[in-house]
């Protein structure tokens, strides 16, 4: 007598689930945000956390908007917080004073133009948050250039409640002039000083600088910094993009600052500073629109590197990792062509 | 002023230059067309208006034909030329008939005068026989081109789809 | 002999948990007889066997039922004594689920033997003679690939690996062997040797569990040919059983493309065939059963059995003590590499290593399938060197000559890609689509080519055939146009004279 035979269902193999999920990856490089993020608030205030809450609500709706002009699946997309990161990127590199529209402005070039436009999540070619902020820098240069010293240096330092309300106003307590309440950056203190042929131990009299880098700004970096290598610790992020971006970086500045220290900075400068570090592990290492083969992700960080420090140097912006992003992208179907890997049992590579 | 000079002058080299190697530098043979013509399914049924395939590759290679106009290649052979020839592919041609599936001619023998018209007609030899004697069709040389049903003073030749022999892994789908 | 760990390693692979222990706990058991056993003609690589029985027919056990047709095919034997009940279509474990041609045979209970000639001194046996006699065995690989292993000693080589690495999750059939039979596995490796000359004997376990690195030292201590077969230890990283990376790890050389591991003087067999080959060269037991593991969250008694060839599986499960309440998916073959079957009325062929039932958990999950993101997670695991990211896009694209550009042909299906993928596409799926796309349209392609030299050659024969006729009426329309001449005359006359001398002999015959 058999025993009775019992239906299954069946698919392709491997029949075990994936081990993560791009919902738990993006998850995890906010997590990994979190140190800077935390830093930031530190010495800044809370007024970048006004910033990212507007961003991030923008960033949802025109998620929602797109997926439904395009006829998608919104449950699905919107939950895998590709767009809430974008945001988060977005709002790290700009002032926390920005105007609010700021945030709607570089989130509709981010999600709409940039990201589904080009065919949504994975089919991008260029980095959104770095696209959504080359236009606020391009289009709106006050505005995206309007920094404000840290809380501890600065005098008046604007209340929470007062930093609210020039977001979202414009306004500024009475008797306040913006002058007064904004300081540049020490990348910004820099280009423009050096362009008045002052040498760099006098630029760094100024109290913008201080440590590594500028005040308040290299401890941020070291948050992120910190963030990132436990991003690459758990293989979220390869460690060779940053490593190959910091690395040329030191390897580039070491010898021009060795021949002449009172023009090029040193290489802890320039790590310390601007978005090098954020940069290196939180932009430059976005897997849609980075190189696709193992060599070329080493070539394209030493090219955003490379990039990133001509503009610092010969450029006509004072930090320029979006640019160099954005024009690495750009040649990513180049690298690829030409890094494919040999494969087992081949003398040569296709 | 020099500038315009330099200019026109340069395009002027560049013009001679390529005329010259349009001239001397000329490949023998026609390699566009041979390219097309190994893309295409070689029924040389003419149901694209040209007498065979290789009229219609080189009709393509000439620019006088279009790409979509070959029912036995079907979307295949025009994604295939499109890919070639950096063009976009497009729908097949409704106006030469429907792409189907591989087809094979089959003789009813028991109506087969022996008259060999459909003989004459097949452009690959695919069908054995002689005067007065039975007609059958190889079945493993003959492409589906249908040129033999009309000859037929009969109408003993019918088209069957012909079963591909293995198995294939589907598309994985959406 | 040196046990030593080898020094080498394959790019990419995934760490797996073992989950071995599920059904390592016991010894390997044997099974009540089962009443009907359908041994598919077909269960190795090369054409199908040929039967040699008739409906009806009595045979015993170990009896040879199907002859293997050509060089690569194999024989199939009776795995108990009975009579055939039919040889007919049945469903068997491909990843087409067709029928395939079986014999049916029908179980009397009482499994009777034919008779057998052990061979004593299997050693002093010219090559061969082994190599025939292992065809007339049916032995063939046990390590998943099933292809016929006589026809792999028909080249001689420098050394020859037993790959006792058994890398996928769950199965431990191998294990299970070297544990309890490392004596037939070394002796057969010894044989195997013998036939293929080979200068060097490795074998290679995974290192992650000492006893059976101790039971083949031991059995190797004991035989003593500890100095004729080395012993070596392979990290525990999917896919270290895969021919191709366990040679890369062992000897860092690599298989040439599309070429065999003959071709640089190597060659890889599983330790269930070795242990085949010795019971069938010295006791002459033909190869009618295999060690199978019944395993996964779906078993409620999960376990390692030697099952006759033929078994259906849901007996083999009943026999486990049936499904839990999880059951799911049934799987022949590992969770990485191995074919899930629509139903369990399958039969136990040569390559089922093993029988997995997984549980809803293990095979659904809440993330639904996302377009690529382009992390390369999966450039990084592949053990081939392969790019999957840009295969999935090329394949999605049908641009298969462009994938084929990139190696498509060379994946092994490992699954690794698929593994990691956190946008849960079946990568896979893809790969396989497309090497049988490319042979069909490969298949198309030589047809095409033939029918253009059909239509070439005819188009050349009607042409000259013109010609020729155009020449013909052009000499004749020359003749006649000349004026008449006391020569024509004569050929007129002549020619009239054929004539009549042609019709001259049939009316003869009429009278």
């Amino acid at each position: 007598m058999s025993a009775p035979t019992r239906k299954f269902s069946t698919a392709g193999s491997p029949q075990l689930p994936p081990t993560t999920s791009v919902t738990e990856v993006m998850l995890e490089v906010l997590l990994a945000l979190v140190p800077g993020i935390g830093a930031y608030v530190f010495f800044f205030g809370p007024a970048i956390l006004v910033q990212m809450a507007l961003a991030i609500a923008a960033a949802l709706i025109f998620e929602v908007i797109a997926l439904r002009l395009r006829g998608r699946d919104i449950g699905r997309f919107v939950l895998d917080f590709s767009a809430v990161l974008t945001a988060v990127l977005y709002v790290l590199c700009l002032p926390p004073l920005m105007p609010w529209w700021g945030a709607i402005v570089g989130m509709f070039f981010a999600i709409i133009v940039a990201k589904h436009l080009y065919g949504g999540l994975g089919h991008n070619v260029f980095n959104p948050a770095m696209v959504a902020y080359v236009v606020m820098i391009i289009a709106f240069p006050r505005q995206a250039t309007d920094w404000t010293p840290p809380t501890a240096l600065a005098h008046p330092a604007l209340s929470f409640s007062a930093q609210w309300i020039r977001i979202f106003t414009g306004n500024l307590p009475v008797g306040l002039q913006w002058d007064a309440v904004s300081q540049a950056t020490a990348l910004d203190t820099i280009k423009t000083l050096s362009g008045k042929l002052y040498t760099l131990e006098e630029i760094r009299r100024n109290p913008v600088f201080s440590g590594l880098s500028a005040y308040g700004w290299y401890w941020i970096a070291a948050a992120y910094l910190l963030g990132g290598v436990w991003l690459a610790g758990r293989r979220i992020i390869p460690w060779q993009i940053p490593a190959a971006m910091l690395g040329s970086t030191l390897l580039i500045t070491t010898p021009f600052n060795w021949m002449d220290p009172s023009i090029h900075p040193s290489p802890l400068f320039h790590i310390f500073s601007g978005g090098m570090m954020l940069g290196a592990f939180f932009i430059a290492t976005d897997p849609v629109t980075g190189a696709s083969t193992p060599r070329g992700r080493v070539v394209f960080a030493f090219g955003v590197a490379v990039l990133t420090l001509v503009i610092r140097r010969w450029g006509g912006y004072p930090d320029g990792v979006a640019f160099a992003v954005l024009l690495m992208n750009l040649s990513v179907p180049l690298i690829d062509r030409f890094t494919v890997p040999r494969v087992y049992g081949h003398r040569d590579p296709p | 002023m020099l500038a315009i000079v330099l200019i026109t002058g340069l395009a002027l080299l560049m013009g001679l230059g390529l005329g010259l190697a349009a001239e001397r530098l000329r490949s023998s043979g026609d390699p566009v067309a041979d390219a097309i013509e190994k893309l295409l399914p070689q029924t040389q049924c003419a149901q694209c208006g040209y007498p065979g395939c290789r009229p219609y590759a080189q009709a393509i290679a000439a620019g006088d034909a279009d790409i979509n106009q070959c029912p036995p290649g079907g979307t295949a052979a025009i994604r295939a030329l499109a890919d070639l020839l950096g063009r976009e592919p497009k729908s097949l041609n409704p106006a030469n008939g429907a792409a189907s599936g591989p087809r094979l001619a089959r003789i009813d023998e028991s109506a087969c005068i022996g008259c060999t018209l459909c003989i004459q007609a097949c452009p690959v030899d695919a069908i054995l026989g002689a005067g007065k004697r039975m007609h059958t069709v190889i079945a493993g040389e003959c492409t589906g081109c249908e040129l033999c049903l009309p000859p037929c003073p009969v109408d003993c030749i019918e088209l069957i789809p012909a079963t591909s022999e293995a198995w294939a892994y589907p598309v994985p789908g959406r | 002999m040196i046990i030593q760990r080898a020094r080498g390693r394959f790019p990419g692979g995934v760490v797996m948990p073992h989950r071995k222990r599920l059904s390592t706990h016991g010894k390997i058991e044997s099974l009540p007889l089962p009443a009907q056993l359908i041994l598919p003609l077909s269960q190795h690589l090369g054409a199908p066997a040929k039967s040699l029985v008739e409906p009806g027919q009595q045979v015993c056990k170990g009896e040879l039922i199907a002859m293997p047709q050509g060089q690569i095919s194999a024989a199939i034997h009776a795995p108990t004594s009975g009579v055939i009940h039919n040889i007919e279509p049945r469903p068997v474990p491909q990843p087409s689920g067709q029928n395939a041609m079986s014999i049916v045979l029908d179980a009397d209970g009482h499994d009777r033997w034919r008779p057998r000639n052990p061979d004593p001194h299997p050693l002093e046996q010219p090559a061969s003679r082994m190599v025939e006699r292992l065809r007339r065995a049916g032995v063939a690989g046990l390590g998943g690939a099933v292809f016929p292993t006589h026809a792999k000693l028909a080249r001689s080589v420098e050394t020859l690996i037993i790959n006792g690495a058994e890398c996928e999750p769950y199965i431990a059939c191998d294990e299970m062997l070297i544990l309890e039979r490392a004596a037939e596995i070394i002796w057969g490796a010894m044989l195997l040797r013998h036939t293929l000359g080979a200068r060097r004997c490795i074998i290679a376990v995974e290192d992650h569990r000492a006893e059976t690195r101790k039971a083949l030292h031991q059995a190797l201590l004991d035989s003593g040919l500890d100095e004729c077969i080395d012993l070596r230890l392979v990290p525990s990283r999917y896919p270290e059983g895969g021919e191709r990376q366990l040679i890369q790890v062992l000897t860092g050389w690599e298989v040439p493309a599309q070429g065999l591991p003959q071709d640089i003087g190597l060659l890889c067999l599983n330790v269930g065939t070795a242990a085949a080959a010795w019971r069938a060269i010295r006791y002459d037991e033909p190869l009618f059963s295999r060690v199978v593991t019944v395993t996964g969250p779906g078993i409620r008694r999960p376990g390692n059995f030697q099952v006759l060839l033929g078994t259906p599986i849901k007996e083999l499960v009943a026999a486990c003590g049936g499904y839990t309440p999880q059951a799911t998916r049934l799987v022949m073959g590992g969770p990485m590499m191995g074919l899930a079957l629509p139903h369990d009325d399958h039969p136990v062929v040569k390559a089922c290593n093993c029988v997995l039932v997984l549980s809803r958990s293990d095979v659904e999950t809440m993330f639904p399938e996302m377009p690529c993101i382009r992390c390369m997670a999966c450039v990084d695991c592949c053990p081939a060197g392969l790019l999957p990211q840009q295969l999935f896009w090329h394949i999605q694209a049908d641009k298969l000559q462009r994938a084929r550009m990139l190696a498509v042909e060379d994946c092994i299906e490992c699954g690794c890609c698929a593994q990691v993928c956190p946008s849960h596409i079946p990568l896979v799926d893809y790969y396989r689509y497309a090497k049988s796309a490319l042979a069909q349209r490969d298949e198309a392609g030589r047809r095409a080519d033939a029918a253009r030299h059909r239509f070439e050659q005819r188009s050349a024969r009607v042409n000259r055939a013109e010609q020729a006729r155009t020449a013909r009426l052009q000499r004749r329309d020359a003749l006649l146009s000349t004026p008449s001449s006391g020569d024509r005359k004569a050929e007129i006359a002549a020619a009239v004279a054929r004539v009549r001398a042609q019709r001259k002999p049939v009316t003869d015959e009429k009278q």
